[in-house]
């Protein structure tokens, strides 16, 4: 049996499907954070179910992706049920998208959600009147506490008979119009003909371009005129349908204009004198207590830090475990070397980062789960158009700060073509979680005094290459204007435990799996390629005879210019590069393993752990102009395969994929370019 | 008037919808339609965009999109 759950943006689908399949997809407090369907699996029913978690949608209209997938699936593929969510809070504008559902003739539920929150504004709702008003059972259940979800379960068990369809057009101008629309479907054989006659009056674009209906063209033009104000007309009888089914079934405590507690957060956080510095500071308190050392300018460590120096001991203890257990085995040196100088340095380098990314996202996390994010797009949207983006792409482009798959992917929410590409396109200069090992490594090994300033400016320089491509991009590329701003602000509350607490684990999970797969795999293979030449003999470890060391010196030129290759380990830097092409988390491991230039089993034991080895190796190896330059280019480049997978499946469209590519590394080089030679002219 | 005119902490009520395609069709999905009341809540920081309450939940939408919306 298939169950789809549809409902308006931020209505609580996910939690909701969260709570049915036990499942740990994204939930966010902001329109838009589900953009593809997901499915699950709800196993405490007699037949188990297959829950499918569509997109959340205002209406079925076909303008955006996220409508087309949602009418799409309730269309073609037909689900057994309809679980509709409609927040509690908000009926009016969510029965909006009841009154379109209803046009079918599959069965729906309605799920009533957030009636904790109804209750707590005092609000009253006639479940009973409502119910049979709509003709659909309706259930008052809260997903975020679990309450009431067995009972709507039993009565999705119980609705599985087809449904009359609504017929909203009795009595109003367009009757005639329906009719002669719907007997004409019906008589062509055509499925869901309620569903069907009403798009169409509503001048249904993606209906009109349909075969079917093109069809029947010649036949509709005769019968009835379709007019602008057809859909006009049409939104008026929805939203007229509404109000007369919610008078008598809803009594609300407030009025028009009324403060609740939210409102009142909401006037100093985007007043007109406070709301941007405000915001200012919220980015800024989140870099300093993430990567700062020298938290509150007392001389202190930030949590991030410290949460990174306890993660250092852990695998401090690993280090030494396995040096002494492959010693007592009697292991040769070249086991010696991979396990300790290929494996632990690798994966022990990305792993000790993982508490500042952890840090990093639980605030995304918060800001996003409390609905401030809707309010940085409020915010931001006058500064974001005049680079050809709404304030909605900010939504995308700080899950960019995260990482750049559910950023990409996140784009889909934009509702211009060209605004989707130029998005996408800018994402990787957000600085993802993945590259913040790179910028906490050389904060430690270069920076040693302004790690933080220099942190903050890396992130500060892929926001301004953004703008400056963006601007570019707007006038060559992807010219003409900005797609419309609509947005809902849902209202301020507490971030939920839960909630934050499996976002991370998510987040843990993912970084743990990549480390343990990926990046296991690639720091074992670069291990290989570093310590033998072409005729599979073991040479001297990273030396310049290593394969590795053969392929990077035959590319350095093209680096050559950009400063960071110089001296006899220049081709290190170009390794390290060119890994951080398949995952950025890898650029950390592989100078873990390039850059411990460690020979004899003696100087393995005589030195500290592998991540103090590698700060002073790279300390010693990069200037600081070097440092910025390789920094620039890990930051512009191309962010890591799984991104590159995720923007060929979001384009669809080969030409701008590659011209994306090609983009990325050009800018990148050009960037990292003026960096150092600049900066060298300037005396740095 | 259009609503883009209105000072913050006014309410009005909705005329008539202009423009047309998606945005015209988004604005009436969002519950603007003809005879709904408006309470206009406050202008962003930056002068745009404007902030609204349309049937009991708040709205952003910008200057351009307000323009199209006349009220009284």
């Amino acid at each position: 049996m298939k169950v789809a759950l549809v409902g308006n943006p931020n209505s609580g689908k996910t939690t909701l499907f969260n709570e049915l399949t036990g499942s740990t997809a994204k939930v966010g407090n902001w329109p838009g954070v589900t953009v593809d369907k997901k499915e699950g699996k709800y196993k405490k029913a007699k037949t188990p179910m297959d829950i499918i978690d569509l997109p959340g949608v205002y209406s079925l209209s076909p303008y955006t992706l996220e409508e087309v997938i949602a009418r799409d699936y309730i269309i073609n593929d037909k689900p057994d049920v309809i679980i509709n969510i409609i927040d509690g809070t908000n009926l009016e504008r969510n029965l909006y998208l009841t009154t379109q559902l209803l046009e079918t003739d599959i069965p729906v539920v309605g799920a009533l959600n957030m009636m904790d929150l109804v209750e707590k504004n005092q609000d009253k709702i006639n479940l009973s009147l409502l119910s049979s008003k709509l003709n659909i059972p309706l259930v008052e259940i809260s997903a975020l506490r679990a309450t009431n979800i067995k009972a709507l379960m039993e009565e999705v068990v119980k609705t599985t008979t087809k449904r009359e369809p609504l017929n909203l057009f009795k009595g109003t101008k367009l009757e005639k119009s329906f009719y002669a629309l719907y007997d004409l479907f019906v008589k062509n054989g055509l499925k869901q003909p309620t569903f069907k006659a009403s798009k169409l009056l509503e001048n249904d674009e993606k209906l009109l371009a349909s075969e079917e209906i093109k069809n029947l063209a010649n036949e509709i033009k005769r019968i009835v005129e379709i007019t602008e104000d057809s859909e006009a007309e049409i939104a008026d009888i929805r939203y007229q349908f509404i109000e007369d089914e919610l008078s008598g079934s809803l009594e609300k405590s407030r009025v028009l204009g009324d403060l609740t507690t939210s409102d009142k957060i909401d006037r100093v956080l985007t007043s007109k004198i406070l709301g941007l510095p405000i915001f200012a500071l919220i980015m800024f308190a989140i870099f300093h207590t993430t990567f700062s050392e020298n938290f509150l300018f007392l001389g202190i460590n930030s949590p991030g830090v410290y949460l990174q120096g306890l993660m250092e001991i852990p695998v401090e203890w690993i280090t030494g475990g396995l040096e002494g257990l492959l010693e007592g085995a009697g292991a040769s040196s070249w086991v010696f070397g991979l396990v300790i100088d290929g494996i632990v340095a690798g994966v022990g380098g990305v792993l000790s980062f993982i508490p500042q990314i952890l840090v990093i996202f639980l605030f995304l996390s918060i800001l996003e789960d409390s609905g401030y994010m809707a309010r940085v797009a409020f915010l931001m949207d006058r500064i974001l158009r005049k680079f050809g983006l709404s304030g909605k792409a900010f939504l995308p482009l700080l899950t960019g700060f995260g990482c750049s798959v559910p950023a990409i992917m996140g784009a889909r929410t934009l509702e211009g073509e060209r605004e989707r590409k130029l998005t996408m396109m800018l994402v990787p200069y957000m600085s993802c979680g993945a590259k913040a090992p790179i910028w906490a490594l050389f904060a430690s090994a270069v920076f040693t005094d302004h790690g933080d300033l220099m942190t903050f400016g890396i992130y500060m320089l892929g926001i301004l290459v953004a703008v400056i491509s963006a601007i570019i991009l707007k006038k060559f590329v992807f010219k003409g204007d900005a797609s419309p701003f609509v947005m809902e602000m849902p209202a301020y509350h507490f971030p939920r435990l839960k909630n934050l607490a499996l976002r991370l684990w998510d987040k843990l999970k993912g970084y743990i799996i990549r480390a343990g797969t990926v990046i296991l795999a690639s720091t074992i293979v670069l291990w290989f390629l570093s310590n033998f030449d072409f005729g599979l003999h073991m040479v001297e470890a990273n030396s310049s005879n290593s394969i590795l060391g053969v392929l990077a010196n035959g590319i350095k030129f093209i680096f050559i210019p950009l400063g960071f290759v110089s001296g006899p380990d220049g081709w290190k830097a170009v390794v390290a590069i060119l890994t951080g092409l398949i995952a950025k988390e890898a650029v950390v491991s592989t100078m873990g393993v390039l850059y411990t230039n460690m020979e004899s089993e003696e100087d393995f034991l005589g030195e500290d752990d592998a991540t103090t080895s590698l700060i002073a190796t790279v300390g010693a190896t990069f200037t600081p102009l070097a440092a910025l330059s390789f920094m620039a280019f890990n930051l512009l480049s191309i962010p890591c395969m799984a991104a590159v997978a995720a923007l060929k499946a979001e384009l669809n469209d080969r030409k701008t994929f590659w011209f994306a590519l090609v983009f990325w590394i050009v800018v990148a080089w050009i960037v990292s370019f003026l960096i150092y030679n600049v900066g060298g002219l300037l005396g740095f | 008037m259009r609503l883009k005119e209105v000072a913050p902490g006014d309410t009005v009520t909705v005329k008539k919808v202009h423009g047309e395609g998606p945005i015209r069709r988004r604005i009436f999905d969002m519950g603007i339609t003809p005879r709904t009341k408006i309470y206009v809540r406050k202008v962003a920081p930056l002068g745009d965009p404007i902030e609204i309450t349309v049937r009991n939940y708040e709205l952003s939408l910008r200057k351009d999109e307000a323009q199209e919306i006349e009220v009284e």
